[in-house]
């Protein structure tokens, strides 16, 4: 219990101290300097980052501990069969996100030290930062669904203030809004899961039991198997509104209204991780029901293709990598479909680190560059801005699978697992093809950004960033290098005696065991293949942008209703304006409001109350007419009926 | 030979004159005195049948009532001429500032 609380407790003070001297600031109170709210800001996620450290070499010294848990802190909740506990465990998948999300975490509050040095409103910008770092450590920690649901809502409300951040602009703060509406249909969702689940085994509770926790899911899981297909589905629902997949991705491109680190820490390395992390810790749920599996890696695999070509047309840098996120998300979807639990997991983690890093470097280009977001307007950045010219190279070999990097092995992985799954070959070609995509809009990406001629309007003012931002790059960029070891896949790690530490770490997820269990000859193939591959993509993109910008707007002019589909983003947005907003904005105004509200309401029930008690008032204030023979008059009248009765009744 | 009913018959046609006059006058000085017609139409009643059951109860009542009404006719009278001085009218009718 003692080791678990700190972890928590730290980014709450630091949140809590930040968000009092935001509080002071706003009414014009100077309280403290804004280096010591750096140094809260940073120290709190960095003592987190030490204890989830403590934690972590506990699990790793003891094999036979799965589980460090505090539960049982607090009652929470009690009706009838219900019983919900404030709980927290720390099992070896928690104790993975601990350490992505508190180390990336703290490197990213490092950052924003540098990045949002200027803006007014810094101490609130870190108060948000800091508390969006407690939920996530609910999140990931809570022993049972409705703590993590605590954490699941907290994110989300962090992701509404964050990309709100700047919210004097309409635009971001409707994007903000947006996240916040299109998070909400998961939730419901999420908690039409939980209801379900109770549902089911509260038939046989005679009295209160934490149904909820997650050890009693597991001791449960045979008696859930009858509604495993619902409970998983509105499950998968709410992943795919946290984790921005088809239907509910379309609040995470526009995301990217928030300032950079945020893109960085939340819609790229964390929340966006949650609907995985969840799917993965019930995986002994999700086996129950293979027609959700299927969907999952459908879905998934669409997602991950839709945004990687949509990737390909964009022109802001963050856009780009938002579209990114969403596609390597759906990779870790698919891989979650075809039962691949710890490959999703290892996938979210190698992603945490290079995707961070992309984020962070697209950041330090737009300070750089003051606020220049465009790739049109960059280009010959190499020599100007060479440390985040350089990570941003190496991340994005890592995510494009240059052999070695982290991409490399988590992707490969899914790919196998693919391969090796009962789904179509189609699957499997549709991945690779989505793997090949990734590998060339990064790489026109880098080559759009870093290299070439300047086009920008005053390139001497070019600059590379303070220390405090280029450090955390290098840190997560040699992670994106590394990062991949702690994964070996076995064809490899045979032959070089590295066993997949990863795979035995998270062996309690559970795999479903490929169908066709492809030799090490074959494995090896599709390794080379897919490889190859990506690594021709990458090469394509190199060298068409890297100077012949002319033949991409060729090629643009040739194939232009496609591109028109794709730099439209399928008119998805628009589909949904028409399907789903105006409908919803009609039926408000017409029927709800002009009816309901107005004429119901309004009308019958509030003016209608007040106008029955006036007239009624009007009425009897005629007996009042102030003059005392009357009164008496009533009185009399009043004695004469009360005798009446007294003597006849 | 006068007997009990009489007097009743007598404290109750009393009584129903001070109703009367107290609801259809509008001189409150008029309403005053049909105040007192009404208490005192109660006084002959405890009176008669006082000595009627030849009890002594009624007639102490009926000293209390007296003490009552003189009092109650002390501190009337003043009201009414405080009154008369602020509005120039004792009619109940142009006293009406409570209506509603």
């Amino acid at each position: 219990m003692s080791q678990l609380l700190p972890i928590l407790i730290f980014p709450l003070l630091g949140a809590l101290f930040n968000g009092f001297v935001a509080m002071r600031q706003s009414q014009g109170k100077g309280f403290v300097g804004k280096s010591l709210t750096s140094i809260v800001a940073c120290l709190m996620p960095a003592l987190a980052f030490l204890f989830s450290l403590k934690v972590f070499f506990s699990l790793l010294a003891h094999p036979e501990i799965t589980q460090i848990s505090a539960a049982g802190l607090m009652e929470w909740m009690r009706a009838g069969t219900l019983l919900v506990n404030f709980g927290f465990v720390v099992d070896h998948q928690s104790a993975l996100m601990l350490l992505v999300i508190t180390g990336v975490g703290s490197l990213i509050h490092l950052y924003s030290t540098g990045y949002m040095h200027e803006d007014e409103a810094y101490a609130r910008y870190m108060a948000y930062l800091n508390l969006f770092l407690f939920f996530m450590l609910i999140l990931v920690m809570g022993d049972s669904l409705p703590v993590m649901f605590i954490g699941w809502e907290g994110v989300g409300l962090c992701s509404y203030l964050l990309i709100g951040f700047w919210f004097t602009d309409a635009d971001k703060a409707k994007a903000g809004k947006k996240a916040f509406v299109v998070n909400r249909v998961g939730d419901l969702a999420f908690l039409t899961a939980m209801f379900l689940i109770f549902v089911t085994l509260s038939k046989d509770a005679t009295e209160a039991s934490e149904l909820l926790s997650f050890a009693s899911l597991r001791t449960n899981a045979e008696a859930l198997k009858p509604a495993a297909g619902l409970i998983t589905l509105c499950l998968f629902l709410g992943a795919t509104g946290k984790s921005a997949q088809i239907p509910l991705y379309v609040w995470l491109p526009d995301a990217m209204a928030g300032p950079t680190p945020v893109s960085a820490l939340i819609h790229a390395a964390t929340m966006v991780t949650a609907g995985i992390f969840m799917i993965a810790k019930l995986s002994f749920l999700f086996v129950m029901a293979p027609a959700v599996m299927h969907l999952i890696a459908t879905i998934g695999l669409a997602t991950a293709l839709m945004a990687a070509l949509i990737g390909l047309t964009q022109y802001d840098i963050k856009k780009v990598l938002a579209y990114s996120t969403v596609s390597q998300l759906g990779f870790m979807f698919l891989a979650l479909g075809v039962g691949g639990f710890n490959a999703a997991m290892f996938h979210v983690m190698t992603h945490a680190f290079f995707k961070a890093c992309l984020f962070l470097g697209a950041g330090s280009v737009i300070h750089g560059m003051h606020h220049e977001q465009d790739i049109r307007r960059m280009g010959g950045l190499w020599h100007r801005m060479p440390t985040t010219a350089v990570t941003f190279l190496l991340a994005t070999l890592a995510i494009s699978g240059f052999p070695l990097t982290a991409g490399f092995f988590s992707k490969d992985e899914i790919l196998y697992l693919v391969y090796a799954s009962d789904l179509s070959k189609l699957y499997y070609g549709l991945a690779v093809l989505t793997a090949g995509i990734t590998a060339f809009y990064m790489m026109r990406l880098f080559a759009y950004a870093f290299l070439g001629a300047s086009r920008a309007a005053h390139p001497e003012h070019i600059h590379e960033s303070p220390r405090v931002m280029t450090v955390p790059l290098i840190i997560l960029a040699g992670f994106s290098l590394v990062g991949g070891f702690m994964g070996v896949p076995h064809v490899l790690g045979h032959s070089l005696g590295i066993e997949n530490w990863l795979a035995h770490w998270l062996a309690s997820l559970g795999q479903v065991t490929p169908h066709e269990v492809a030799g090490p000859l074959q494995e090896g193939a599709l390794m080379v293949i897919s490889t190859v591959w990506a690594l021709s993509c990458s090469a394509a993109a190199y060298f068409i942008y890297r100077n012949k910008l002319n033949a991409a707007a060729n090629l643009k002019v040739r194939l232009a209703p496609l591109y028109r589909l794709i730099t439209n983003k399928f008119y998805i947005d628009e589909i949904y304006d028409a399907l789903i907003i105006k409908p919803v904005k009609r039926v408000s105004d017409l029927v709800l409001y002009r009816n309901i509200d107005v004429r119901l309401i309004d009308g019958l029930a509030v003016n209608g109350v007040g106008a029955v008690t006036r007239l009624l008032g009007n009425g009897f204030s005629l007996f009042q007419s102030g003059v005392v023979g009357h009164y008496l008059f009533y009185f009399l009248i009043g004695l004469c009926l009360f005798l009446g009765y007294m003597v006849m009744g | 030979m006068i007997t009990i009913h009489h007097y009743l018959i007598l404290s109750a046609l009393l009584f129903c004159l001070g109703l009367v006059g107290l609801v259809v006058r509008k001189n409150l000085l008029i309403m005053f005195m049909c105040l007192e017609v009404l208490l005192n139409a109660v006084n002959l009643t405890l009176i008669a049948l006082a000595r009627y059951f030849r009890v002594m109860d009624g007639q102490v009542v009926a000293f209390f009532v007296m003490a009552v009404a003189a009092v109650e006719a002390a501190i009337g009278l003043g009201i009414l001429i405080n009154v008369f001085r602020t509005r120039q009218s004792v009619k109940t009718t142009d006293l009406t500032a409570l209506q509603g």
